[in-house]
């Protein structure tokens, strides 16, 4: 178990490429931090460069107490789950499970009970001695958690674990693995594109967009109060409605449309105003007029799909509520607008 | 749990493929009629010419063409009392240890030099490729010209570490040679085998090694090398059969016109005794024993084609 520190770490790739701008964060001892966004974003360099398979172009990056800057991999003592797995083909589940305790010149008995007592933890018992190519895909990610389980890492990384999984798996390995973490207590960094295994797993989100940081907050930080256009329109989905206004005397949705509630501090002329579609309700006294145009049943919900004032926008209504294409009033819950400048898209 | 268990059939799709081949053809005289070109050039060039060998090593020929009288096995028992045949028999021994030996460990040595400085890059490739492409005859000549008495510019070079190398005169300088020249003409093909294997072994897979195992001698013997086998054991096989047979116009251009007492591999000896010679007998009886010898490798090589483990 360790702390992670990351002081204006900053990786430009030989290419010229700068993957990453100089970017500093801390991560408490035992905490899960994932990092989010969309393909290309840096993500997986970010893990790397923690890892040691990625040189770290600047800045300074300390586990622990020690800067591992220009520690091997195998001295950091991380453990890493890859998306594809990365398991030896050659090895049983058993010795890849041991190849790293192997190294580290346990004796052999103290190996063999380590790799038992995570294979129990796993259900993988009966497969101690098969290869990985004679495993289900779950199974082969449930070996690769082994491995990284057995080495009891300061850290665990992982890179996208569970992308390679079908739907249904992906929610069990997801709360298994968040309970291996949490029973562990091990320092974490998780790496998705997923923005529900972003909300559900995380103590923390950390938020990258172009090799920057957006936003770093709780789950309910970033999405009660995203710090941009850009978190506001990845986390969530449907995503926060993002419509062009204008603050002068009250709030204004382009076309006219005047929009109830507080306006922003200090802030006049054109704005974003972020919405998102379960913070507005149909109601004969609503405010926005709302040309419903399509209607998505998600089962548990139905989305609205159609236009204020010419601009797109979404509405979610639970499921016990009709609903039919024609115009509707929409009335706005509290604390529901959302302000960001209408040029650098940060929150106001 | 009984989710998880189904899900182990998935991956096994094996039978899946198996069903479609045999399914293929639905009348059985169609593939027979589309094998008979390739059938009956095999026919004419391989069964009919083996089967003439089979049958001339039983006799002996009249040196001056006429006719023969059958000898029984006679051609063979001399085989194995000829001073001439056991010495080529041990040196086609050590020279095909030596060729794959040294040929398959360069290669590999180059290859696993090269994966780490251009993981991706073909034109250095196709650069190595080219040594392939030179016929055994110009690279025996090559050879010969290196290794020249007067003006061979590997002979002066071992003259300065005080080697008085004499081609075609010293035995094992001569044999020195055949290696050489042998070793230098068949790295390139392994060393595409092994690159193009190593270039397979997955990125991840190495870097789950570099957290796991901190010292890179340690990964390329637990890791690496063993992913390499499958590659390792058809090269080898491959090797063995160019160090004793493709090697003959290497061997040829080195020895040519005075085979006397120069070293000699097995295939070469079969041209000499039964060409120079006019053995014909003897020399079929040889070509046998080598018929013998391909059919073992071949077995050996369908066996372990077969077993090689397919990671996937
Ligand atoms: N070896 C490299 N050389 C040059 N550029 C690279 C290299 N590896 C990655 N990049 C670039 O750096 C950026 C970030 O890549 P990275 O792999 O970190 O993305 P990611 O966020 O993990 O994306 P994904 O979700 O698709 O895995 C991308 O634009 C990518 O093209
Ligand atoms: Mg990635």
């Amino acid at each position: 178990m360790a702390k992670v520190n990351l002081q204006d770490v900053r990786k430009v790739y030989p290419n010229g490429h700068e993957a990453l701008v100089p970017c500093s964060f801390d991560i408490p001892d035992g905490e899960l931090v994932v990092l989010v966004g969309p393909s290309g974003c840096g993500k997986s360099t970010l893990l790397r460069m923690i890892a040691g398979l990625e040189e770290i172009t600047e800045g300074q990056l300390t586990i622990g107490d020690r800067v591992v800057n220009h520690v091997d991999p195998a001295d950091r003592n991380i453990a890493m789950v890859f998306q594809n797995y990365a398991l030896y083909p050659h090895m049983t589940v058993a010795q890849n499970m041991g190849y790293g305790l192997k190294n580290r010149g346990l004796p052999k008995p103290e190996i063999d009970q380590k790799v038992r007592d995570a294979a129990d933890m796993l259900d993988l018992t009966e497969y101690l001695n098969r290869r990985p190519n004679q495993l289900s895909g779950g199974q082969r990610q449930r070996v690769a958690m082994g491995r990284a389980i057995v080495r009891s890492p300061d850290l665990f990384l992982f890179d996208e674990p569970l992308s390679n999984l079908d739907a249904k798996l992906r929610n069990q390995m997801r709360i298994e693995i968040r309970a291996l973490q949490r029973r562990f207590n091990t320092t974490s960094v998780y790496v998705t594109h997923d923005q529900v295994e972003a909300m559900t797993m995380a103590d923390r989100i950390i938020v990258l967009n172009k090799g920057q940081i957006e936003q770093i907050g709780t789950p309910s930080q970033i999405y009660g109060s995203p710090a941009s256009t850009f978190v506001a329109s990845f986390m969530g989905a449907p995503p926060m409605n993002l419509l062009s206004g204008s603050v002068g005397d009250g709030v204004q949705i382009d076309g006219g449309i005047a929009v109830s509630g507080p306006s922003p501090q200090g802030h006049t002329g054109p704005v974003t105003i972020g919405i998102r579609p379960e913070d507005v309700e149909p109601s004969e006294a609503g405010v926005l007029p709302f040309e419903v145009s399509i209607i998505e049943e998600l089962g548990a919900q139905r989305l609205l799909h159609g236009e204020i004032g010419g601009q797109s926008f979404s509405v979610a209504v639970p499921k016990d509520q009709n609903a039919e294409t024609g115009t509707m009033k929409l009335a706005l819950k509290p604390g529901a607008v959302h302000f960001f400048h209408n040029e650098n898209g940060r929150r106001i | 749990m009984a989710g998880r268990k189904a899900l182990g059939h998935r991956t096994h799709d094996g039978e899946g493929t198996d069903h479609v081949k045999r399914s293929a053809f639905k009348n059985p005289w169609l593939p027979i009629l589309l094998l008979v070109p390739q059938l009956s050039i095999i026919a004419v060039f391989f069964y009919w010419p083996a089967g003439y060998a089979v049958q001339t090593s039983f006799f002996l020929q009249d040196p001056f063409g006429f006719g023969s009288t059958y000898v029984g096995l006679e051609n063979y028992t001399d085989l194995a009392t000829s001073t001439n045949y056991l010495d080529a028999l041990k040196f086609t021994a050590v020279f095909t240890t030596v060729v794959t030996f040294f040929s398959l460990g360069i290669a590999l040595l180059l290859a696993v030099k090269a994966d780490k400085v251009i993981r991706g890059a073909r034109s250095y490739r196709t650069l190595l490729m080219w040594v392939y492409a030179v016929a055994p005859p110009v690279a025996g000549l090559m050879g010969v010209m290196l290794f020249d008495q007067s003006r061979g510019n590997l002979t002066q070079l071992l003259q300065s570490f005080g080697w008085d190398f004499t081609l075609g005169v010293s035995y094992w300088d001569t044999a020195f040679a055949m290696m050489t020249v042998s070793v230098w003409k068949q790295i390139p093909v392994n060393f595409i085998f092994f690159l193009s294997g190593l270039q397979a072994i997955p990125n991840s897979v190495r870097e789950a090694a570099l957290i796991d195992n901190k010292s890179s001698m340690g990964r390329f013997w637990d890791v690496t090398f063993p992913l390499l086998a499958p590659t390792g054991f058809f090269l080898l096989i491959i090797n063995i059969t160019y160090a004793l047979f493709d090697t003959f116009g290497i061997i040829d251009t080195i020895v040519k016109g005075e085979p006397g007492n120069n070293p000699m591999t097995l295939v070469y000896r079969v041209f000499v005794d039964g060409f120079r010679g006019g053995d014909l007998g003897g020399s079929s009886a040889q070509s046998v024993v080598l018929m013998i010898l391909v059919l073992i490798l071949t077995v050996v090589q369908f066996r372990l084609l077969e077993r090689r483990i397919h990671y996937t």
